[in-house]
């Protein structure tokens, strides 16, 4: 029998080393998983080098790791805490800067096979010409750029070659999640989580809701649990709302 | 190259919300609309009841209605700067993947988007102020896929300087992407690759205009 619920958080996040890579679904704090995050900490993880779309607006989720020195490298696109800034300003952490949706491309691309691929998104730039700074030295110098990207050019435009992600883990949020580990997120706290669970090679799942299996439409699954190793209750807030509480409104 | 130049006599033109309610009225019925900060979030309210513009938040929703108030504000519903909305009906939510193949893939009509320079042949630089610190989110994707790409900006920044240039010298979002300029002075589009003055705003003249941009133009005024 499959089943892929587990009682203890800190029992699944074990499974994650010092060193590992995590692709980390949100945006912001929407659709963050914040209790497998704390688990990292509680566990005293480090040198981890997460992909997420921020590190966020305060001290918890990717800012606690980050506040709490456990970060290697973070590969982003809009990071917001200035205390990352001073860090990576400092030597203290690598900032891989990509294009969001370079970011959520590269996710899936690794998810799904496809080793790189070309895009319009950052043509041109320092973002692709090799002159972004990864890594500062203490001193406040440059100790090593994002390395410069292949480009080509294809019906006379150019494009960039960029990498399809693996990670070592994917965290993922859910809204509801059967044994299967077949999951189904809310409204836009959606966002990168599906891509996140498609890149980690073992992917957990917090969840607001355990469900029945079949309680679960087939259609009206957003990330089958194929994609899915472990799913947890979250330690945050409540259950959400159910989807038909949406607030819609008539446009004006 | 962009050096000082002396400050032009005081001119006033059109307020922050003038820019976007002018840059409203060029927005087509059934558009789908994607808006950076800064001014650009001033355009929903000046667009009229007649035309039914869509817009798009690159977290993944189609569709963004009113911001919400605190008792409708729900965690899990939130536009690209993390405040809370709700939706007008009709609308659809998507992963990121999926957000950005709609940015990407050019099926947006219309992107907005503040700029700190434009340069004569239409080349953006908004996402990084060289010593700050260094974000992009979905700008590059958003002027690498969008058909149209209008800026929506004050003619100069604020210690006078143009900031519609012959070269950017900022870092580059996008090269030869921005297709219109809408500033408190006057509005300008792009055509094949040379910027074209179109319109001065109410009470500027085409030399006030000349004055406070180092960038190469022709003039196309109406009348």
């Amino acid at each position: 029998m499959i089943d892929k619920f587990r009682e203890d958080i800190l029992s699944v996040v074990d499974a994650v080393p010092s060193g590992a890579s995590i692709a980390v679904g949100g945006f912001g704090s929407s659709g963050r998983p914040d209790g497998l995050l704390d688990a990292l900490c509680e566990l005293d993880r480090r040198d981890l080098h997460v992909i997420v779309n921020n590190v966020g607006h305060d001290f918890t989720g990717v800012g606690r790791l980050l506040h709490e020195g456990r970060l290697r490298r973070v590969t982003a696109s809009f990071p917001i805490l200035q205390e990352f800034y001073d860090e990576y300003f400092a030597g203290r952490v690598e900032l891989e800067l990509i294009p969001q949706g370079t970011l959520a491309e590269r996710l899936r691309a690794g998810g799904s096979g496809i080793p790189a691929f070309f895009t319009p998104s950052g043509a041109g730039t320092m973002l692709s010409d090799g002159s972004f700074t990864l890594r500062y030295s203490p001193d406040g110098g440059v100790a090593e750029h994002v390395p410069a990207k292949e480009t080509r050019l294809i019906n006379g435009r150019e494009y960039v070659l960029e990498e399809g992600i693996v990670a070592d883990f994917g965290f993922v949020k859910a809204h509801k999640a059967d044994r299967k580990g077949n999951l189904r997120f809310r409204l836009s706290a959606r966002n990168f989580n599906p891509m996140a669970g498609m890149s980690g090679k073992h992917t957990l799942a917090e969840i607001e809701q355990l469900v029945e299996v079949d309680e679960l439409h087939p259609d009206d699954i957003h990330l089958p649990g194929v994609f899915v190793d472990d799913v947890v209750m979250t330690t945050g807030k409540a259950p959400a709302t159910e989807d038909t509480a949406a607030t819609t409104r008539k446009a004006s | 190259m962009t050096g000082t130049i002396p400050a032009p006599a005081p001119v006033v033109g059109r307020t922050r919300e003038g820019i976007a309610e002018r840059l409203a009225e060029d927005l087509q019925d059934g558009y789908v609309v994607n808006l950076g900060v800064g001014i650009p979030l001033l355009v929903p309210r000046f667009l009229p009841a007649d035309k039914e513009v869509v817009l798009h938040a690159e977290n993944g929703v189609l569709g963004i209605g009113a911001e919400a108030s605190p008792e409708e504000a729900d965690p899990d519903l939130t536009d690209a700067g993390k405040q809370p909305i709700t939706l007008i009906s009709g609308a659809a939510i998507t992963d990121s993947a999926m957000s950005f193949a709609i940015i990407r893939g050019g099926h947006l009509d219309c992107t907005i988007l503040g700029a700190l320079q434009v340069s004569a042949s239409g080349d953006l630089a908004n996402w990084y102020v060289p010593g700050k610190n260094p974000a992009v989110g979905g700008a590059m994707d958003l002027v690498a896929g969008t058909p149209q790409v209008w800026v929506a900006m004050e003619h100069v920044d604020r210690k006078g300087q143009p900031k519609i240039v012959p070269e950017c010298t900022m870092p580059l979002t996008g090269k030869g992407v921005v297709t219109r300029v809408y500033t408190d002075l006057a509005v300008f589009h792009v055509v094949d690759g040379q910027l074209r003055l179109v319109e001065c705003a109410p009470g500027v003249t085409p030399e006030d205009v000349r004055a406070r941009t180092t960038a190469p133009y022709t003039e196309h005024l109406a009348g």
